[in-house]
């Protein structure tokens, strides 16, 4: 699991940069002196970093399979060009995108309207809000679990008993429609957190510039798209930067719902290493893979840390 | 023409009772200051005459039109916040504009009209600017062209100055008394800045604890207030309250004993008030002067001196603090005892109840 971990450790260490550089007052010129004293906890997180790297990059360049000791050596671009010849590694990867495009988008839109729905005061909104919260707080795999047996079962799910009481035949969902499924589970697991986000943000709307967008012959949705949406653009921006860290190493939720099928319909880059360095024990490939993700979330990251960070000027 | 007429005009929260049976009429072209106390229902007033806030009973006439009902983009009014609330992800240009692209208005007469109002406000330079690169005093100045471009019957204006530091709102008051003439508009001003009222007003409506206390203009709140509590409200520094006995009656006046035995003759209206009655002396601080042979003795505390104005606190024997405000520069020093005259002209008295008796000799400006 190691190699799947540097996507994620890469896409940490960006974002946490870009928010403690957005976040900081003003950048202030480093005393003389004081690099000695921030020196450990560089070098520890540069070797954290750089050793899995180096040896991920390593074993990229060599035959390593486990049930074949005997045929290791060195093997070139030999991993990489099986790689990129294989159809499963560019299904993987348009799954990836796939999967977090759709998460996105769900999240993002729903989150939005869900926000301005949850800031209007009605009877029982604290409770709606602790709910609608809640789901952040399971883990991947329990609400994988649950999804897959308790709702979209077609046996003893809900959705189905739901069919069958209306006299339909209960689908399948994980066989007919894998890649929907697995989307439903993950915008089901992120919308709280979008929403949470986007909540706070719209409660921070100045409520006098509502007042002033009233006064100025707004209606409900007029201020929705003049005031409500551009006063959003930063907390969206974060979402979708925060989401797109996790949503690219997408591994628990298709592990436990589909193992990345039927056949690799829901084969994303994360489940592909998997796949081929523990099932596979192609440590050679996977690594190849690794890298090429490496390579993917630093592409994404470089898009999205510019345009946010744009967003963030202001 | 623009007025507007309050008749019995509620407001209540629940059970609260913020606003209570409001009378009012705003003449065409006028500027209308309301100033209270903070939390005394001014801003509530304002909000209900705009439209953001319920009325919850009575009338509200715009132009002889019940408005009670209407929103408040179509009540023709405008109002600048005491935040600003400009839009911070739209340029001046489009903060001006904005009310008109949403009421479809063709964008050259848009373009037109925003331009006007820049000039009027000296924005021209910072058209393409967002707010977060202004100033406050400038911020102020789009918010107000926000409102001049929508050309309103009535401006509406909610403390836009307490933002500002003291020499910007002293420049902002003149540039809205200017504006106001130019403009050639109606307008409400809200404020808790007793000098801002007076300053703009042409007339000022005192408001305590939701309910108005006197309505007139700015002479005649400062040299004839109703009661206590507009005398106390309205002049800085405020005008100094003695305590003491009605001694005498007759048609010239009354005369009042104070606790020192100092006696002080008053032409005021006696008919409410018999000999022997509590009441309240009010003498503003340049009704009192320095004399020798005045009724008044006392030790002054401090000596502000302004220049122009000397400020002398001198705590009476047995009658209270009070200040005293001679123009020019004085010598008086602390410690020293001091005899003070009364100008009885400009002495009020107030009754038991804190009601003013009606002065006999009305200031020349106030009738
Ligand atoms: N939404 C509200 N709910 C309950 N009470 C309110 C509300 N808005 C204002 N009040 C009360 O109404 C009174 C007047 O408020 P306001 O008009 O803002 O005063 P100010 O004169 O300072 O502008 C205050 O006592 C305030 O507590
Ligand atoms: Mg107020």
């Amino acid at each position: 699991m190691t190699l799947r971990g540097h996507g994620a450790l890469f896409w940490r260490v960006a974002a946490i940069s870009v928010v403690v550089e957005f976040t900081k007052p003003k950048r202030q010129a480093r005393k003389p002196g004081t690099l000695i004293l921030v020196a450990p906890s560089v070098a520890v997180l540069l070797l954290w970093m750089i050793v899995p790297l180096v040896m991920t990059l390593w074993f990229s360049f060599q035959y390593y399979n486990l049930l074949n000791p005997a045929g290791a050596g060195f093997a070139g671009i030999d991993n990489y060009r099986f790689l990129i010849t294989d159809p499963d590694f560019w299904a993987s990867l348009g799954n990836t995108l796939i999967l977090l495009g759709s998460v996105l988008a769900i999240t993002v839109v729903f989150g939005t309207l869900l926000a301005v729905l949850y800031d209007q005061p009605f009877p029982g909104r604290n409770i709606a809000r602790l709910l609608v919260v809640a789901p952040f707080f399971v883990m991947p795999t329990v609400s994988a679990l649950i999804w897959k047996n308790l709702m979209m079962h077609p046996i003893y799910g809900v959705l189905g008993f739901l069919a069958r009481s209306v006299g339909l035949e209960p689908v399948d969902w994980f066989a007919e429609y894998p890649m929907a499924s697995v989307i439903l589970i993950l915008s089901w697991e992120w919308l709280p957190f979008a929403l949470l986000i986007l909540l706070t943000a719209v409660q921070s709307l100045d409520h006098e510039q509502r007042e002033a967008a009233r006064m100025d012959g707004a209606g409900p949705i007029a201020q929705f798209f003049h005031i409500t949406l551009p006063h959003l653009g930063r907390a969206i921006s974060v979402v979708v930067m925060i989401e797109t860290i996790f949503l690219l190493t997408v591994f628990a939720e298709i592990f436990v719902t589909t193992s990345g099928g039927p056949g690799n319909a829901t084969t994303n880059l994360a489940f592909l290493i998997y796949a081929r360095a523990l099932i596979q024990f192609d440590v050679g490939g996977a690594s190849a893979g690794g890298v090429i993700a490496i390579l993917l979330a630093n592409i994404v990251a470089f898009f999205l840390v510019r345009t946010i960070a744009r967003r963030l000027e202001v | 023409m623009a007025t507007l007429t309050l008749r019995e005009i509620q407001k209540s929260y629940g059970s609260l009772s913020v606003i209570k049976n409001i009378d009012l009429e705003v003449a065409d072209r006028e500027f209308v200051v309301f100033v209270g106390p903070s939390g005394c229902g001014k801003s509530t007033l304002l909000r209900m005459i705009a439209g953001l806030e319920e009325i919850s009973g009575g009338d509200l006439i715009i132009d002889g039109q019940r408005m009670n009902d209407i929103g408040p983009a179509d009540r023709g009014l405008a109002m600048v916040f005491q935040s600003y609330a400009l839009y911070p992800h739209m340029t001046v240009r489009q903060n001006m504009g904005f009310a008109l692209r949403l009421a479809r208005v063709p964008k050259a007469e848009r373009e037109k009209k925003v331009a006007e109002a820049a000039r009027i406000l000296q924005l021209e330079p910072y058209l393409d600017r967002k707010p977060g690169q202004m100033s406050g005093g400038q911020r102020q100045r789009v918010a107000i062209g926000r409102a001049i471009v929508r050309n309103p019957k009535i401006f509406l204006f909610d403390e836009p100055l307490s933002n500002l530091d003291a020499a910007l709102r002293g420049q902002m008051r003149i540039e809205l008394a200017r504006l106001h003439e130019e403009l050639n508009a109606t307008m409400i001003y809200v404020t808790h800045d007793q000098v801002e009222a007076m300053t703009m007003a042409d007339k000022i409506v005192v408001l305590q604890a939701g309910v108005i206390e006197q309505v007139g203009t700015p002479l005649q709140l400062y040299h004839h207030p109703a009661n206590l509590f507009v005398a106390g409200f309205i002049g800085s520094p405020r005008m100094n309250f003695l305590k003491g006995r009605v001694t005498g009656l007759d048609g010239t006046g009354l005369s009042v004993d104070l606790p020192s035995g100092a006696r002080v003759a008053l032409p005021v209206e006696t008919a409410t008030v018999g000999t022997g009655d509590a009441v309240t002396l009010g003498l503003r601080p340049e009704a009192l002067r320095l004399d020798p042979q005045g009724p008044l003795g006392g030790t002054v505390r401090l000596v502000e001196r302004l220049g122009g104005l000397t400020l002398i606190h001198v705590d009476l024997d047995r009658d209270g603090p009070v200040i005293v405000q001679i123009e020019g520069s004085d010598g008086t020093a602390p410690h020293q005892s001091v005899r003070l005259g009364v100008d009885p002209a400009a002495g009020q008295v107030f009754d038991g109840t804190g009601k003013a008796l009606p002065h006999l000799v009305r200031h020349p400006l106030t009738h």
